[in-house]
């Protein structure tokens, strides 16, 4: 990529701060590097040297191998640190880690945190280029990222389309990046779900709160449905999964109302038949293996991208 | 240490005694002397011209830290930045470690404060450890120095606890402070609303204040008891003591300034240091608390002076701890609402100096004849920046930091005892 396009991003902290020219370039790189990922010989020497440090305060799979795949299959060093909160809590601070981490001179430091603000947080504290795999139920940029690119691989646009958001939104990183994302490239995006999992001016983000399942799966080009955590004892939100998946699961029925070639999407680990029924979560529509794919690629464009700029 | 003090040509706001003239006025041996009292030969002059001179200001909630969180503040420390705000005396509220639940602790505070700028006025307990399973010794702490009783920090979460506390407190003329939050609630790190959504913080709705202080209401109106609601923040709750205040309830309240100059909006951007509870609200509760500072809903100004160390601040904004210092920019902030004309200069010393003694409990507040010389001396207009250096606090969480400010308390004494000055190196 000599002739790279301008990527003025030292740190990736949210969809708040990418603009549609930033996020056309970021799915234009995602889209030549996901090739690599089909080579025989799936490593190029693009970030050789480089150290990536995955800093990891709460579990994670997808999301954390997608991050490492992505750094290897870039010739990058990768490094895992799976810290926990409680463990910060009894000894070390946040700020600590960070000054520490950045004494061994790692290039890109990859943070997820349960809480919200905390990769800016890191940012203070830390030479290398940030970037956030989710903090709390604020942001996860590279999902909505990933979400965009699988979006616009089938439908060939990200504007004017219907994007239909279902489940927990309230503690929603996915939700706040996707919403972000979304209508920044010109889309509707129509959230729904219980009342008690609706935070209150989703609004004054840009999402158009639904009366009903229906009206907010009606001619979606995307149906997007969210994990469910199971109720925190201190906070009654659900009275069971099963109501959930009676009132507010997407079944055939529903996913009938959408165009007839939405996609169906889910950011994962899906709870099967809670938010999607099992033959929609394995229909025809379901791209969430599409997801999973462009995770790396999208992942692989952010390390590129936020190196082209140190 | 010289007591006895000319000011001279100050504009001398005391309400109390329905003044507000341009003039002298004189101090003799740590009194406020008759007006054309002769100046005894020798009395050092003060010149004030361009300030005001008013009663000496109470903050009546703030968190000194000592005993047990004196990395934080101590009562010496937290003295220095109350003079130095223009405080003449500060009511320290109990929830230090230990906590002043027993004659012992409020003994101690009263002992070290002994030495200290400014007068100390500690604040008992409700109940035990602020716990809020059994009542403290009100008659003991009052004979010890409380004036009054709180849990603040903690709402009292059980009713009838606190309806016992309220009449239990009427037996020595006690006010009981009420920290009205339901902590069901408030779990949440910020006020629940678009921001609060936008940024994936918990939010803390505005009936978890709300629903507390008409609690608290309809138990003082029940038992006909008084109680005092700490850091209103919300319209609702302003609404609801309004209300209760024109049916007669013995009701009265404070806010803070950072309730009347900032919203929520300040909290983008993860500082930790506009974390406090209860916390910053909307626009509109902003503008609702100005009316209630105007119309007589909130009696009092109070900072909720809350030091903390980088130690509970430079961290994650869930494990941040709430509360900002307040003393040092209380005078700056609140003379905005002169400037803003939503109060006068008048409404503003009842605020900040008359209704804080008179709830409490004690003879402050007035310029009378013969009181002791407790006063405050402001300069209106002064502008300065408010640079980390300049704080005399022992800790610096404060999201007003390099604002530029209007307005400033330029001298502070206590009992004719020059205990802050910025108008003079002559002076003490």
């Amino acid at each position: 990529m000599a002739t790279g396009p301008t990527f003025a991003h030292r740190h990736i902290l949210g969809m708040e701060q990418l603009s549609q020219e930033d996020i056309n370039t970021i799915l234009s790189t995602a889209d030549s590097f996901k090739e690599i990922s089909v080579r025989p010989i799936k490593k190029v020497p693009t970030l050789r040297g480089l150290t990536v440090i995955n800093l990891f305060f709460e579990p994670s799979t997808r999301t954390r191998l997608s991050f490492e795949v992505a750094a290897k299959r870039m010739s990058a060093d990768t490094f895992n640190i799976n810290a926990s909160t409680s463990s910060t809590v009894k000894g070390e601070t946040l700020p600590d880690t960070a000054r520490n981490i950045s004494a061994m001179y790692p290039d890109i430091i990859v943070i997820r945190h349960s809480c919200a603000g905390t990769p800016l947080l890191l940012t203070r504290y830390v030479r290398a280029a940030v970037i956030n795999a989710g903090d709390g139920a604020h942001e996860h940029p590279s999902q909505a990222l990933l979400d965009l690119m699988t979006v616009n691989e089938h439908r060939g646009t990200l504007s004017g389309l219907k994007i239909a958001i279902i489940g927990d939104i309230t503690h929603s990183r996915v939700a706040r990046s996707n919403i972000i994302g979304f209508t920044r490239m010109g889309s509707e995006v129509c959230v729904y779900g219980p009342a008690t999992l609706i935070p209150k001016g989703i609004e004054q983000m840009g999402a158009t709160l639904s009366p009903s399942l229906e009206e907010a799966v009606r001619d979606a080009d995307v149906v997007m449905a969210l994990r469910i955590q199971r109720e925190r004892q201190n906070d009654p939100l659900l009275p069971s999964l099963r109501e959930y998946a009676r009132e507010f699961g997407i079944s055939r029925s529903i996913l009938s109302l959408a165009r007839p070639d939405a996609l169906v999407m889910h950011p994962g680990p899906v709870n099967r038949g809670v938010e999607l029924n099992p033959d929609v979560a394995d229909g025809p529509r379901s791209v969430i293996l599409d997801q999973v794919t462009n995770g790396v690629a999208v992942r692989m464009a952010l390390l590129y991208l936020v190196m082209g700029n140190s | 240490m010289n007591t006895t003090w000319h000011f001279i040509n100050g504009r001398i706001i005391d309400p109390l005694n329905k003044v507000d003239r341009t003039g002298n006025l004189l101090v003799i041996d740590g009194r406020i002397a008759v007006p054309d009292h002769p100046v005894p030969a020798g009395t050092p002059e003060i010149n004030v011209s361009g300030c005001w001179i008013v009663p000496g200001l109470t903050d009546m909630h703030v968190h000194l830290r000592e005993p047990g969180e004196e990395y934080k503040e101590d009562i010496l420390s937290g003295c220095l930045a109350a003079v130095s705000g223009g405080f003449t005396g500060v009511a320290c509220m109990p929830n230090t470690r230990p906590v002043n639940d027993c004659a012992a602790v409020t003994a101690m505070i009263t002992a070290r404060a002994a030495g200290a700028a400014a007068r100390v006025y500690p604040v008992g307990a409700i109940s035990l450890k602020c716990e809020g399973r059994q009542l403290t010794e009100f008659g003991e702490l009052r004979a010890a120095g409380v004036v009054a009783v709180s849990d603040d920090g903690q709402p009292v979460v059980d009713s009838q606890l606190m309806r016992r506390a309220l009449e239990y407190a009427s037996d020595f003329n006690l006010p009981v402070i009420s920290h009205s939050e339901d902590p069901a609630l408030s779990t949440g790190l910020m006020n629940e609303g678009p921001v609060s959504t936008r940024l994936g913080l918990k939010g803390i709705p505005a009936a978890a204040e709300a629903v507390m202080v008409y609690r608290e209401i309809a138990l003082a109106e029940f038992t006909g008891t008084r109680v005092h609601i700490a850091h209103v923040s919300t319209a609702m709750a302003a609404d609801l003591i309004r209300a209760a205040k024109i049916r007669g309830v013995r009701v009265t309240a404070e806010t803070a300034p950072h309730y009347f100059t900032l919203t929520d909006d300040a909290v983008t951007g993860f500082d930790t240091n506009t974390k406090m509870n209860p916390p910053l609200r909307t626009e509109q509760d902003r503008q609702a608390i100005q009316e209630a500072l105007a119309d007589g809903t909130i009696d009092a100004i109070a900072t909720d002076h809350a030091p903390h160390s980088i130690l509970e601040k430079e961290v994650e904004f869930d494990q941040a701890a709430n509360g900002i210092i307040g003393l040092e920019t209380a005078v700056s902030l609140s003379l905005a609402l002169v400037r803003d004309k939503v109060v006068d200069e008048r409404r503003l010393i009842e605020l900040l100096a008359v209704n804080p003694a008179a709830i409490l409990g004690f003879d402050a507040g007035h310029l009378s004849a013969g009181a002791v010389a407790d006063i405050t001396v402001i300069d209106p207009q002064q502008q300065f920046i408010y640079t980390a250096d300049q704080i005399i606090s022992k800790s610096r969480n404060t999201p007003f930091l390099d604002w530029s400010l209007q307005g400033r308390a330029m001298l502070t004494m206590v009992g004719g005892s020059i205990r802050y000055n910025r108008i003079s190196a002559a002076l003490p």
